[in-house]
Parts: C-alpha cells; structure tokens; sequence
C-alpha cells in the first residue's frame, strides 16, 4: 500500500491564510501530504500550527487558500471534512468524559454507518447488524490501541496516556485517509512518547497518512518523512528532518537570534572567541551562545 | 507495667469502633429490638382520644393512618435488627450486616412517631391531646435509635451511620426463576407503596407527609444495605421481564386504588411523566437547556382539541377518529418544534435557555390573542376550547364507565389504561433511540460539541431530530390531556405556575429524578405532582418549597434521585478491583474485648 500509492497526495493546501480581524494568525501555508506518509509540523507557541489545523478540518473557513483531500476540495464544516476522510485529535484531549471507551469509538464511526432515528425505534435486522459491525470494528481498533481491556470503562477514569489513545482511536474509527494529531506526546514520558511513535508507525502501516503536531523535537524528528516549520503564520522550511534539524532560521525561531548591543552579546562574543581558540577550525560566527 | 500497659489500652480504645452512645453492644442491640417491638405494639393502641385527627388514630387494635407508616417502620426496625444476631433466612435483608441500614430504619421508626405525636400536640390542644399509645410510641422509638446509635460506628464520622458500606458482597446467582419471583414481589411491594401514597386523603396532610418520612428513611435504609443495588442489578438481567413487570404494576393501579379522583391523579400524573421523559431526550441526552418546552403539550393539546368536534372549536364539524386525532397532535408539535428548532439550535447553552423560554411564551401568547378580536378567531383565545368530547376507540367510549368482573373501570382508569399505553410507546422510543447511533451522537454533542463535530457528527441535524422528537412525545401526550381534561386553555402552558404542566415543573422532574434514565423523570414528575397534590398546605408557597428541595438535592445528590447508568459507572469505576472482603470488624473486636 505504501509503496504503490506514495506518490498520490492526500491531502493539499495551497495558500491558506486565516485573519482573525487585525491579526494574520496563517498566512499563506502550502502544505501536501502523500498517501503513507507522516509529515510533521513544528513551530514554537503561537506559530499558527493549531488554527492551520483547524482550517484544515473545517473548524474555521480559510480566509483564503483551498484545501483538497484527494483532489477534491474540502467544504468548510467540520462533519463533512470527516466524512470525506480526515480525522483529528485534540491539543487538549476532547474526549466524551461520561460516555464508555467503547462507545468513544462507536461515535467515531458516525460517518461511516447511517442507521437514523427510524431503524433505531424500529430495529430491524439491518440495524442490528450495523451495530454488530460497528461494535466489533470498534473492538478491533481499541485491540490495536491497546484498550480492549478497558471497553466498558468510562473514558474520564483513564490515565491521561491511555486518554491520548483513546482519541487516537476514536479518530481511527471514522476510516480517515488522513489523520492529523495535534501535539499526542503532550504531557507524556518518555515510554509513553515511545510507545506513541510506535502506534504512529503502526497506524501508517495501515496505509493512513498522518500529520503532527508536536514540540518533542526527539519524537517528530523520529517520527517524520517530512517535516513543516511554521513561524509566525508562515511556513519557514519543509524537508527532511536533516534539513529542518539544521536549518539556521528554525533554530533562530526556537531560540532567538543574538542582536547588535543585547545584554549578554559581549560575554557571549568572549566565550565564543575562546572556543574558537581551544577547537581550531570552527566555522560557525553567529550560532547561538551556549 | 503501667507504662507499658498505657499505650496498648489507648491503641485499642481507638481501634476499637464505639458508639455514639456509649453502651455495650449486646445491650444495644437487645434496646433497638425492644424499642422495634414496642413500637409495634404501640400502633395497636389510641394514641389520641379524638377522631379530628386525620386518619382516625382512636382505636385499640387496629392501626389507622400514621399508625399503619409505625407499624411499617417498627416492623422494618425489628427486621434490621433481627440481622446483626444473623437469624437465619433475613440475611439477605442486610448482606454486608452493616450498622446503617439498622440505623436508618430505627430513624423511619423515630422520625414517623415522633412526627406523628408533634402533629397531634400541635393540631389538637396541646400535649394532653396524646393518649398512652402515642407516648409509648415516642418513648420505644427513641429507644430504638438510642439503640441503633449504640452501635459500633461504621466510620470515622457519626456521618458514617447514613452511608452505604463499600464491602457488600454482590449476590450469589439464583435460579432464573427465583430471580423473576424477586423481581415480581419488589414491583408487587413498589406499586402497594405507590398506591398507598397515592390513595392517602388529600386533607390528611400530616399522614402524607409522615408516608413521606417513612419513604425516604425506609428507602434509605435499603438502599445502604444494598439492596437497590442487586435488584438494579437482577432488573438489568432480565431488563425485558422487568420492565413489563413494571407496566403490569402500573396497569393493575385502576384496579388496587378504585377511585375516579385517584384514576384521575394518576392520568395526569402519566402525562406530565410522559412529557418529561420527552423533555429528557431534549436535556438529558442531547443536553439542550429547553425552557419553553410545555409548548409543544400546549400544541397536541390545541390540535386535539381543534379536530375533537367540540362545538367551541373553529372547525367543530370536523371530528377525527382517535388515532387520526393523534397523529394530528403529533405532527403540529413536531412542525412546530422544528420550527422553533431551526433558528435556535444554532445557539449554544444561556442563549439556548433564553430563546426557548421566549419562543414558550410566544406561543401562550399568541393563543391567547388567537381570540377574534386581537386576531383571527381560532382558539377562543383565554376561554379556550370546552367540552370536548370523549374519545372513541373501535366503539370504545373513553367516557363511560365499564365492568371488569366486578371492577368498574371509570372514565379516568379507562384514560390512565390508555396514557399508560402512551407512556410504553415513549419509553421504548427513548431507550431504543437512546442505544444507536443516533442516541450516541446525542450524548457526544451533550458532552463536547466540537469534538462531536469533528468526529462527523452534523450537530445541527442530530439536535434538530433531538429536539423535534421530543416535540413530537410531547404532542402525543398532549392529545390525550386535552381529552381528559375535557377542554384546554392558554393558562397552564407557561413557564413557570402553581399548576404542573408548566416548563419549570417539567425540567424540575427531569432534573430532580435523574437526568438521561428513563425511570428518573418518571419518578420525578410524580412526587412532584404528587407532593402538592396531598400536602394541602403547601398551596402558595408550592414554587417556594420546589426550589428548596432542588437546592437540597443539588447539594447531596446532584445526578438525581435516579442515577444514569453513565454517572453509576462513575461511581463504581473508582474501584476497578474488587475490594478483598474485610474480615469481620466486628467479631474481632469482641475477641480484643474479650481477651483484655
């Protein structure tokens, strides 16, 4: 699957911008996604990678710029951007807190069943099988996850990294083509960070493309095929974790840039001199002070 | 010696759990049987010399009244505390032989005599107004919660004697049919309680209110020992059998309580139930705050009335059959639902709540002026729309009385049998959409919107449904009140009133009796018809006394008196491993006393 397909994009973005009156939170992003593959996104806080999230999945309409899953343009409301085929996590787990595991995932499989009221109050045969179905591919995907075990559990009794899966597969459930995770190790140690990059992997496996969101440099670094950098609403670089790791300007954006006369600049300046001195043959003249 | 000796008799006065009252436990126990059987025998003599009590508590030998709801909670006391000496065959009464439950009864004990004696002090002339019955009563009683509060402390706090023990083991499986016979003898004794309640005399207030002690310490005390518990759990075994069970005990109410004013309570005590559990799909499930939602009763009730042939109807040539009659209702209230649905539900909670409660009142209004002189004439604006004639089913006049054997069935038991129809209908419709797909997606948007939305949920749509279905129960409802009632007019079909079908009182059972159940709203709509109904007293301070009984209950049991099955689990879930069987607190402790 992943061989056949890899060149296929899944999803393309091309130019979405998002104002929120005055302030340009996304300007401009061109982004793809190929079919089996896992594209990241970083950016330091506030770089617009959530509301860019957002537009994608139809939560905000793009002030300007188009979004196409599989070559068709995505219409701007949330259900449809589902049904057409990408899911989502939340930053802040958005769970249903008094509904079961089990039945977290049945929701998610809403798009993909269309039993309405009159087959519920007439149940029929079709309706019980519809159920039948749903609930065991359900079961299927909390195996996967892990969760099986805890199916009739109510999803707010969960530790948090079993939450973090639980979305993972509530999401899994709608069948997307895409999967967008914004920020899954958030709060996580690192095995849990570890076993999340397996289920990551894993879900690619299964032909579903995936992109992240995530501040663990370690992880999306890891993770990744590609990865985006957003600063400031703009997307700075996309490439290879090679490239991204040492670009000058991200690690500008994440740690800032030493200015002509700021506080500091001298000792930094003394200090470098030195280890310019000690390790002859350094090239480096503006990397950050360490 | 002594200063080794001092620390040990300290730890053990600490382990070892005391009473309240300081008194050795078998004497305790022996004072909690006697005070039980002395407030037995103390029910079989006058306890005041006069008939103008209400109930009639004059005679020796036979309970009457308040002297009935004693002998009930003495006889409960001597059951519970035949169970701490583990007398064998009522150890199923208290499986964990746990101090609250006897506690409990022994305060239903207490509670309904001591009430009872207060009542006739103070409705009569004073203390002298009691007879040697009722002193005997007060004095056994007491004697039996000095008993109770004897026993050994169950907990760190005095709180600890109200609260359910953590270690009842769960019931040993007994044979299908056993189980069904327990099912049947707890419906048996729901609907004898019921109807007792319901057949007490409206001017008996102080019996009333003494049922009521009797209930809430009596239901209490089971409920610690467990007991609700396992029946819940042999009720969702056999979740069918149950269920009809309980519709049978409904059904047979005509025939236990024979009486045209009780047939009558319990019509409306159905509608208004029926109407709450339509509300509750509104917002229990969908968990959308509705305020105005008495309109939509109001609108099946108008089209009933329009279609009955009544002559104050504008088209009073125009009789449709009952089931046409029906439909009819059901369908104005579901146009008019989504209607008011279709602009609204774009809004989100307070807004919701606000928009409703105007779009109720419009509808009062309009009607109102619906009169032929502020507008057209086609509800009789505040006269509204009289004499509306019975319904007819396959030549089954609703109106007349019928025999069953030897039963009159009056025209109220004939429409409490037919509401009663209507309220299965409902309940099936709300489970069977509450457990699919489209049920689920109710609760996904009750609980987070935008992430219902992003799983696919068209939240517009599902909510809409949600809300038009609920018009539509409603409705259906309606149709049947409007007939029963004989005419209908704008007033009732308000906010908030002293007269039940109003929108407060409606969202008031649903909260009060647990939101999302099926049985919570039911119940709900039914003490609180019920409680001003009997407790004539009440009369204008009947909003007063809703709002402080929501406040209490928001306090202690903010789920409702009935808990969802969502909102048991998160109880229960904490737990996740069963709690080891503690060895028996209370034979170690007497070996300690024994050996020191």
């Amino acid at each position: 699957m992943t061989t056949t397909t890899a060149t296929s994009p899944v999803l393309e973005a091309t130019g979405v911008t998002m104002r929120f009156g005055g302030l340009t939170a996304v300007r401009g992003v061109d982004l793809t996604v190929n079919s089996g593959e896992i594209v990241g996104l970083i950016g330091p806080n506030g770089a617009g990678k959530t509301t860019f999230f957002n537009c994608l999945t139809g939560l905000y309409v793009p002030t300007e710029g188009r979004v196409a899953y599989k070559g068709t343009v995505l219409p701007p409301k949330p259900h449809l951007v589902t049904s057409a085929g990408i899911a989502r996590t939340f930053q802040n787990i958005r769970l249903f807190a008094n509904m079961t595991v089990l039945e977290n995932v049945l929701v998610g499989r809403h798009t993909r069943t269309k039993e309405g009221l009159w087959s519920a109050l007439l149940r029929g045969p079709g309706f019980r099988k519809a159920e039948a179905a749903s609930r065991e591919r359900a079961m299927e995907l909390l195996e996967f996850i892990g969760l099986a075990h805890k199916a009739d559990h109510l999803s707010r009794n969960l530790p948090y990294g079993e939450q973090r899966k639980l979305e993972i597969a509530r999401a899994m459930a709608s069948d997307p083509g895409l999967l967008l995770l914004d920020e899954p190790t958030a709060g996580m140690n690192p095995q849990e960070t570890r076993a999340t990059e397996e289920l990551v992997f894993a879900i690619r496996d299964r032909g579903i493309a995936v992109l992240v969101i995530e501040h663990d440099m370690r992880f999306i670094f890891n993770l990744s095929d590609r990865v985006a950098c957003l600063v400031q609403g703009q997307k700075l670089v996309e490439g290879t974790s090679d490239i991204v790791q040492n670009d000058e300007r991200v690690i500008a954006a994440y740690l800032g840039t030493p200015f002509e006369g700021a506080p500091g600049s001298e000792e930094a300046a003394e200090v470098e001199a030195a280890e310019a001195a000690e390790a002859q043959g350094t090239t480096s003249t503006e990397g950050p002070a360490q | 010696m002594a200063t080794t000796e001092t620390p040990k008799t300290t730890a053990q006065t600490t382990d070892t759990p005391r009473g309240l009252i300081a008194l050795p436990q078998g004497i305790a126990r022996v004072l909690i049987a006697v005070g039980a059987v002395g407030t037995i025998a103390s029910t079989f003599m006058s306890w005041t010399y006069t008939s103008d009590f209400p109930g009639d508590l004059t005679y020796y030998g036979s309970p009457a009244g308040l002297q009935i709801l004693a002998l009930v909670a003495g006889a409960l006391t001597l059951l519970y505390a035949l169970t701490l000496w583990h007398v064998r065959g009522l150890n199923w009464l208290n499986p964990a032989s746990a101090v609250a439950p006897v506690a409990l009864a022994a305060a239903s004990a207490f509670a309904v005599c001591w009430f009872s004696a207060i009542a006739i002090a103070v409705d009569l002339e004073g203390l002298i107004a009691l007879d040697p019955g009722a002193y005997i009563a007060a004095i056994f009683s007491l004697a039996a919660l000095l008993g109770a509060l004897a026993l050994p402390q169950p907990g760190d706090t005095p709180k600890s004697y109200l609260a359910k023990p953590e270690n009842i083991p769960t019931a040993a499986k007994l044979p299908e049919w056993v189980e069904r016979l327990v099912i049947t003898a707890a419906t048996a004794a729901a609907l004898i309680v019921f109807a007792y309640g319901i057949g007490v005399d409206p001017d008996a207030s102080e019996t009333f209110l003494g049922y009521i002690l009797l209930i809430v310490f009596g239901t209490w005390a089971l409920f610690t020992a467990g007991l609700f518990d396992r029946i819940s759990v042999l009720n969702a075994r056999h979740k069918g059998f149950a269920t009809s069970m309980a519709f049978l005990a409904a059904a047979l109410f005509p025939f236990v309580e024979n009486d045209e004013h009780n047939s009558n309570l319990g019509v409306n005590i159905l509608v208004v139930a029926t109407v709450a559990l339509g509300l509750n799909i509104v917002v229990g499930l969908t968990g959308l705050l509705d305020l105005g939602y008495v309109a939509f009763l109001g609108v099946g009730a108008y089209a009933a009335a329009l279609v009955s042939g009544s002559e104050f109807s504008r088209f009073s040539g125009v009789q449709f059959p009952f089931w046409a009659a029906m439909l009819t209702g059901m369908l104005a209230s579901l146009v008019f639902g989504v209607l008011i649905g279709a602009p609204t539900l774009r809004l989100r909670g307070d807004y919701l709540a606000i928009v409703t409660l105007g779009f109720g009142e419009i509808f009062r209004i309009t009607v109102n002026n619906l009169d032929g002189t502020s507008g057209p004439n086609i509800t009789n604006g505040p006269n509204g729309i009289s004499m509306i004639p019975d319904l007819e089913i396959f030549g089954f006049n609703f109106g007349t009385a019928h025999n069953i054997g030897s039963i009159t069935i009056g025209r109220f038991a004939n429409y409490f049998l037919l509401m009663l129809i209507i309220t299965a209908i409902v309940v099936v419709v709300f489970t069977r959409a509450a457990d699919s797909r489209i049920g689920r997606s109710w609760i996904a948007i009750r609980e987070d919107e935008t992430a219902a939305t992003a799983m696919g949920i068209n939240g517009f749509r599902v909510k809409l449904i949600a809300f038009a279905l609920g018009a539509s129960l409603a409705g259906l409802a309606g149709t049947v009140s409007a007939h029963v009632g004989y005419s209908v007019n704008p007033a009732p079909y308000q906010f908030a009133g002293s007269v039940p079908p109003n929108s407060a009182f409606l969202l008031a059972a649903v909260v009060l009796g647990g939101m999302g159940t099926v049985s919570g709203p039911i119940l709900g709509a039914t003490l609180l018809y019920l409680l001003p109904e009997k407790l004539g007293f009440l009369k204008e301070y009947q909003l007063f006394a809703f709002g402080i009984a929501l406040v209490i209950l928001m306090r202690f049991r903010p789920e409702g008196i009935i808990a969802n099955r969502r909102r048991q689990l998160e109880f229960h879930d904490t737990g996740q491993l069963d709690i080891p069987e503690s060895g028996l607190p209370d034979t170690t402790v007497g070996v300690t006393k024994a050996g020191a």
